[in-house]
């Protein structure tokens, strides 16, 4: 496993998280020492051990593909910080 | 008082017309009104729309119909969707949230008559041990109220242990359902991975996810979880099993069947109360006529390290979908990558930021095989030690918790320490067993409720069921009831 150091502002940008200084240094600390914890799991030979995703393996669940109901328009956008005509308003992506 | 009783005593005066759906719910109402400014076990609710569910309720039993939960108030975690209620996670970054449409769980518990209501307090998006990660406040342990409930469905815990409500629903992704309901003195049932839909549970763990009943005896368990198992074509990951009769099953009889000690959970860190408490509930098994097996979990030192992988991953790609565009809570931003920033900078709680920070780094390019894969795999050794044990014995007995409730503010400042608190009950979740924790004894000052914890096999909630049940008819634990 690698080196329980988290470059912090890096792994925030991926995850689009807006972190203040004092938050970036205080994760950095408390998860320098949850790394050092999961470190232990090192100590486990897992060589031909299947990986497990799911505790009841199904595979291939699929459904008829036909038309069904769906989430009404307006019911869709009722939550919507900001929309209009129909439409979640967002900032400018194209310029 | 009418907000004391269980599921099947309540329905059972219902059906001899002795008592109203009307008043039932009135009662619990009152009580929430006397005692939920010192519990804060909900975070709302509205009367209004509870007592016209229990009008609708008298209607259908006074035109005879027999639905198994008929007139029955239930309330609900606030993770769960119900259909024109407020939904936050406990989270800022939900704003003002109303869901268009109901769990499959609550679908079901409507069809069979329950009253559905209230939203109940939790550590925010599930992530915790103590309900103090909740944007709404903290919720208080009924038996102590210095005391946290345990989380993360403290307020479901608090709620049913204080009678403000007959029963409650949680969910389970580490522990949340067992630890609360052990430190709260009440039953709380993790089924089987796949036993209840997870349509209209807002994800936080998505392979480890699991809804389950808050109750005041075993047999109320029995009751929800045969009204809400069973499988949906809205979750894929939900099994097509069949769905017996739960409560058939609680015959008392559990002579002859073999119960494992895994030595493994007899670690240092154990309260001796706690320990003592368990030992005794062990011996009572031996009097009903089960068999003791020692029995060896050998992979149970890996396991909290193990879920802080996959539970923080899993959360890392869930919860992406907060991100100021579709709904609740925005912050603008000049770009979308701006917006998206500020506003779950600005939405999400210290530990969900931690968590998810955490699980972004394990899935990062370079570390995924390092941390995420490895996890996976060690979660299939933790599996295979159950299913080893299993072919030994029916269940298995351990403490719910290390210790009793401790202290609000006591372990907020320490992660690590508040995850070690989840030690018994998390590998439940990583092998997609079932689990329950009942009612086992008290400590001496404070009063304090402790938990034993039986683990079941796959789909083995029957056996699992009964023999909580054998228990608890021998016992009075489950009786007792917090001075609020």
């Amino acid at each position: 496993m690698a080196s329980a150091e988290i470059d912090v502002k890096y792994v925030a940008h991926l995850a689009r998280l807006a972190l203040t200084p004092e938050e970036e240094k205080q994760l950095g600390a408390q998860l320098g020492s949850i790394l050092g914890y999961i470190e232990k799991l090192r100590e486990l030979d897992v060589s031909g051990v299947e990986p497990t995703a799911h505790a009841v393996p199904m595979v291939n669940v699929t459904r008829a593909d036909k038309v069904r109901e769906s989430l009404a328009t307006e019911d869709a956008l009722r939550n919507a910080p900001r929309q209009a005509n129909g439409l979640f308003i967002v900032p400018k992506i194209v310029e | 008082m009418l907000n004391q009783l269980t599921i099947s005593e309540l329905t059972a005066k219902l059906a001899k017309r002795e008592v109203s759906a009307r008043e039932a719910t009135q009662a619990c109402l009152d009580q929430i009104a006397r005692v939920d400014g010192k519990i804060h076990a909900f975070i709302s609710y509205n009367a209004a729309d509870a007592l016209a569910q229990a009008d609708a309720a008298d209607k259908l039993i006074a035109s005879g119909a027999k639905n198994s939960l008929l007139g029955v108030p239930i309330a609900i975690k606030d993770v769960l969707a119900v259909k024109n209620q407020p939904l936050n996670c406990a989270s800022k970054i939900l704003g003002n949230f109303t869901s268009t449409y109901d769990a499959t769980a609550i679908e079901k518990l409507k069809a069979a008559g329950a009253i559905v209501f209230g939203r109940l307090n939790m550590d925010e998006f599930a992530m915790g041990s103590s309900t103090e990660n909740s944007a709404f406040g903290l919720t208080r342990n009924p038996w102590d109220t210095t005391r946290i409930p345990g989380g993360s469905s403290g307020g479901s815990a608090a709620a049913v242990a204080a009678d403000e409500c007959i029963a409650s629903l949680g969910t389970d992704t580490g522990g949340s359902i067992r630890q609360p309901a052990a430190l709260c003195g009440c039953v709380g049932l993790k089924p089987t991975y796949g036993r209840i839909s997870r349509y209209g549970l807002v994800a936080f763990a998505s392979s480890l996810d699991q809804i389950g009943p808050f109750t005041k005896d075993v047999r109320d368990s029995a009751i929800l979880l045969g009204a809400m198992s069973g499988v949906d074509p809205r979750d894929s990951t939900s099994v097509p099993e069949i769905v017996p009769n739960y409560s058939a099953a609680l015959d008392g009889n559990i002579r002859g069947m073999k119960l494992g000690l895994p030595k493994e959970y007899m670690i240092g860190g154990l309260d001796a109360e706690v320990k003592a408490a368990v030992d005794a509930a062990v011996k009572q098994y031996e009097k009903l006529g089960a068999e003791i097996v020692e029995i060896s979990l050998p992979h149970t030192d890996y396991a909290v390290a193990t879920y802080y992988i996959i539970a923080t991953a899993e959360a890392s790609a869930n919860l992406a979908r907060f991100d100021g565009i579709r709904y609740g809570a925005r912050v603008e931003g000049n770009d979308p990558v701006e917006l998206y920033a500020k506003t779950r900078g600005a939405g999400f709680g210290a530990e969900v930021k931690r968590r998810i920070i955490l699980g972004t780094y394990v899935l990062s390019s370079g570390y995924h095989d390092a941390y995420y894969l490895h996890a996976q795999k060690v979660r299939t050794l933790i599996r295979n030690d159950f299913l080893k044990a299993f072919e030994k014995v029916d269940a298995i007995v351990t403490p719910t918790t290390p210790t009793a409730a401790f202290k609000a503010g006591e372990k907020s400042g320490d992660p690590l320490q508040m995850y070690l608190s989840d030690i018994f009950t998390i590998s439940c979740n990583l092998a997609g067993i079932c689990g329950i924790s009942i009612p086992c004894g008290f400590t001496k000052t404070p009063k304090l409720p402790i938990g034993l914890q039986l683990l079941g096999k796959p789909f083995g909630e029957e056996s699992l069921l009964k023999i909580a049940h054998a228990y608890e008819q021998v016992t009075g634990w489950h009786k007792e009831k917090p001075a609020i």
